[in-house]
């Protein structure tokens, strides 16, 4: 626990009214913790439509045959879910909201580099979210081609395809924005003697994360506009029957979406790498191969994107070419959590709520990453293909991974953020349900996909029946945590604790300022003088 | 608003400014990237339709449309250089020649899609059937690839005008000009892009 007085305690909060007060003064404001905040609040809401989606999907499949609904519903229901979670939460989660709110603090900046860009982006991802809820319920039908509007059924099918695109387009307006800012910031607002090396590596991640954002994102841009431009004019690009290859269409998705799993993820390891050292009381173990394995990842998770399309036909070559590639893209991961597990050995662990989420988050991503590798091998992935597997895998990597590291992150700063302490208690308590739930839910998909039960069907043959049930009692499970886990939190917000400013003994930046932080961060933009984890001394850090 | 230390900050550092804008531009690049890839795919598979394709543009429209935006280059390039060494009049009648080229474009292609539009050259149109499918995906990739440059011509249009009224009232000035500097950039982006456009498409024997 930090004894001495923060910097800025008697100076006005963030969270204090501004100017005439009022709703305008948060979606109006250009303050980078306000928007944080901003993004947080629209991020969690649509997390819980989507969430509310795949409880009535788990529905549907608890028993055969249509259960509360017909196939056509249930294919809206998963593009939906997909579109949701995947667009609006689990892509720009950690950098919209702790990068918004941690990134300028932790580089000792007053604020992002462009602070009113920084606004609009949030703006972007408003008017995205509402054009895609608006593609649920105008046109002609919910979109069900999946969240990947796969052509030509994308070019073809009479639902409200084109809206659900536009809006992935200008959510992907608002994630560009993003990741130039927090580049630029990286480069031109670091206080003085914060060197590269100096950096938290949260900032590392962001930085890598900014990259993939800015490199990745426009050639979604452009493949969704060229599906609206196909759904209109017929221009052929990617239609068959108009000389155009929907394989292309396939390559030119999975460019960015390949990438986009990084810019889910890399931030995600970014932030538990910030919770451990905290609680084991350590110096991270490896600071630059974690620093440079963020950066390995973007490289490398910019050519492996074909792995999603071993079975599309594209021949030997690039089969072998991009599972060698998926191989080598899982070590610097593995360099991370072996770094982690490195930081944890001989360290005086605390096991405080954000560290038990952290520890979560290190164990579902090894299996949802090494889930992951078993689908880089070409032979195997023939008969994993479209199966419960994949979204097994990818509910291990985005929900245990992405969600369980917001989820710790949350924990983490959430004291910093609101000023307030949740119940540590009940944050345990709300570990199990989602601990268990979480692993009866998904586990049950991977033993589904590797008995053969295909993706995306609204049905199931007997032989799954178990399968299914045991994954639906495991979804209820689930959702009872994340509701202890929101309603513990919401509930600190009204009626928690005041928090002091640095309640986990933490060592970088943002646990010198009060909590909540002051209006302009720091009153004097600080010198650094060393590393960002000096828990030992005479070590250097 | 209320919060003039997060407003002050966007005017504090040029150089961030124009890091800023290069990372812009590195997307807007990526997104015509992608049209390109498209184009350089089929016409990989269709070579001899691209080329027959190719000969029913106009080159006297897409020659014109260079050399009007090649000399807009020029002319906001010159109109930096006027307001860094104070000659704001100068920069403000460069602007707007710069503006009146970026109309003069935007007109002529308005007339060769007009002309193109009236032979039923266009997706679906009566021009195109019974075309083989490298010369439908020809026109295609043109619409696509021209139109989308036409719209960043057109927002190119709207910041130089929004720049020219900005240094009228004194907002950028020879002290402050990262902003001119920034949708000169732009206007070059806009250009460059062109520059590859006339070969791919006008130039195809």
């Amino acid at each position: 626990m930090s004894q001495h007085e923060p910097a800025g305690a008697d100076a006005r909060s963030y969270l204090d009214r501004q100017g005439a007060g009022g709703l305008w003064s948060w979606i109006g404001s250009v303050d980078h913790k306000r928007i944080g905040v901003l993004y947080l609040t629209l991020m969690v809401t649509m997390f819980w439509v989507a969430v509310t989606i795949g409880i009535l999907m788990r529905i549907e499949q608890w028993t055969a045959g249509p259960t509360i609904m017909q196939p056509a519903t249930y294919n809206g229901l998963f593009t939906v879910h997909g579109v949701i979670m995947i667009f609006m939460f689990v892509v720009p989660g950690l950098p919209a909201v702790f990068g918004n709110f941690f990134l300028p603090i932790l580089i000792g900046a007053g604020d992002v580099s462009f602070p009113r860009v920084n606004l609009a982006s949030w703006w972007f991802f408003v008017t995205g979210a509402l054009l895609a809820v608006l593609s649920l319920f105008t046109g002609s039908g919910a979109p069900d081609t999946g969240w990947t509007f796969y052509a030509p059924y994308s070019l073809r099918t009479g639902t409200n395809v084109s809206l659900a695109v536009f809006a992935a387009f200008v959510l992907g307006m608002s994630s560009i924005l993003t990741g130039i800012n927090f580049i630029t910031t990286v480069h031109r607002l670091r206080a003085p003697g914060m060197t590269w090396h100096r950096m938290p590596l949260f900032v590392w991640a962001l930085y890598a994360t900014g990259w993939i954002q800015v490199i990745a994102t426009p050639i979604i841009g452009i493949t969704l506009l060229l599906v609206i431009a196909e759904r209109f004019f017929g221009i052929g690009v990617f239609d068959p029957a108009k000389g155009g290859d929907p394989l292309l269409y396939q390559h030119l998705f999975w460019i960015y979406s390949h990438p986009a799993v990084y810019v889910m993820i890399v931030p995600a390891m970014g932030a538990i790498t910030e919770i451990i050292p905290t609680f084991a009381r350590r110096t991270i173990f490896g600071y630059k191969a974690i620093a440079y394995s963020s950066l390995a990842i973007a490289a490398f998770g910019s050519i492996v994107w074909a792995h999603h399309m071993f079975t599309s036909g594209m021949g030997e070559a690039a089969n072998l070419v991009f599972s060698l590639f998926t191989f080598i893209v899982a070590v610097p991961s593995a360099i991370k959590v072996f770094n982690w597990t490195a930081t944890l050995y001989r360290g005086s662990i605390e096991l405080a709520p954000p560290m038990l989420y952290a520890l979560t988050f290190i164990f579902l991503f090894s299996l949802g990453g090494l889930t992951g590798v078993m689908q880089g091998a070409l032979a195997l992935n023939v008969h994993l293909h479209d199966t419960y597997f994949i979204v097994g895998h990818f509910h291990y990597v985005m929900f245990g991974g992405t969600g369980f590291a917001f989820f710790a992150a949350l924990l983490y700063w959430f004291p910093k953020m609101f000023g307030r302490m949740y119940c540590r208690a009940t944050a345990v308590v709300a570990w199990v349900p989602l601990f268990v739930g979480f692993n009866l839910f998904y586990f049950s998909m991977l033993v589904l996909g590797l008995m053969g039960m295909p993706r995306r069907y609204f049905d199931h043959l007997p032989q799954f029946h178990t399968g299914h049930s045991v994954a639906t009692v495991g979804a209820f499970v689930l959702v009872l945590g994340l509701a202890i886990f929101f309603g513990n939190l919401v509930k600190a917000l009204f009626r928690g604790e005041r928090a002091p400013a640095d309640p986990w003994g933490g060592r970088t930046l943002e646990w010198t300022l009060s909590s909540p932080p002051p209006v302009e961060n720091f009153a004097a933009i600080p010198t650094i003088t060393g590393g960002p984890y000096a828990y030992n001394p005479g070590r250097k850090a | 608003m209320s919060d003039p230390v997060h407003e002050a900050l966007d005017h504090r550092d040029p150089e961030g400014a124009r890091v800023g804008m290069w990372l812009f531009l590195l997307t807007e690049m990526l997104l015509f990237g992608g049209l390109f890839l498209l184009y350089a795919v089929y016409r990989g598979r269709y070579p001899h339709e691209f080329a027959s394709a190719g000969k029913e543009l106009s080159h006297v429209f897409g020659i014109a449309n260079t050399f009007v935006l090649l000399t807009s280059s020029l002319s906001v390039a010159c109109c930096l250089t006027a307001l860094q060494k104070g000659q704001k009049r100068l920069c403000m009648t460069l602007l707007a020649v710069t503006a009146l080229l970026a109309v003069t474009f935007l007109v002529n292609k308005w007339l060769e899609w007009g002309a193109k539009i009236h032979h039923g050259l266009y997706p679906g149109g009566p021009g195109l059937i019974g075309r083989p499918p490298g010369e439908v995906l020809f026109f295609g990739l043109y619409y696509s690839t021209t139109g989308l440059h036409g719209l960043h011509v057109l927002a190119g249009l709207i910041v130089l005008v929004v720049v020219l009224g900005l240094v009228a009232v004194d907002r950028v000035t020879p002290d402050d000009h990262v902003l001119l500097e920034n949708a000169g950039l732009y206007w070059h982006l806009v250009d460059v892009v062109w520059i590859f456009i006339l070969p791919l498409f006008y130039l195809t024997v």
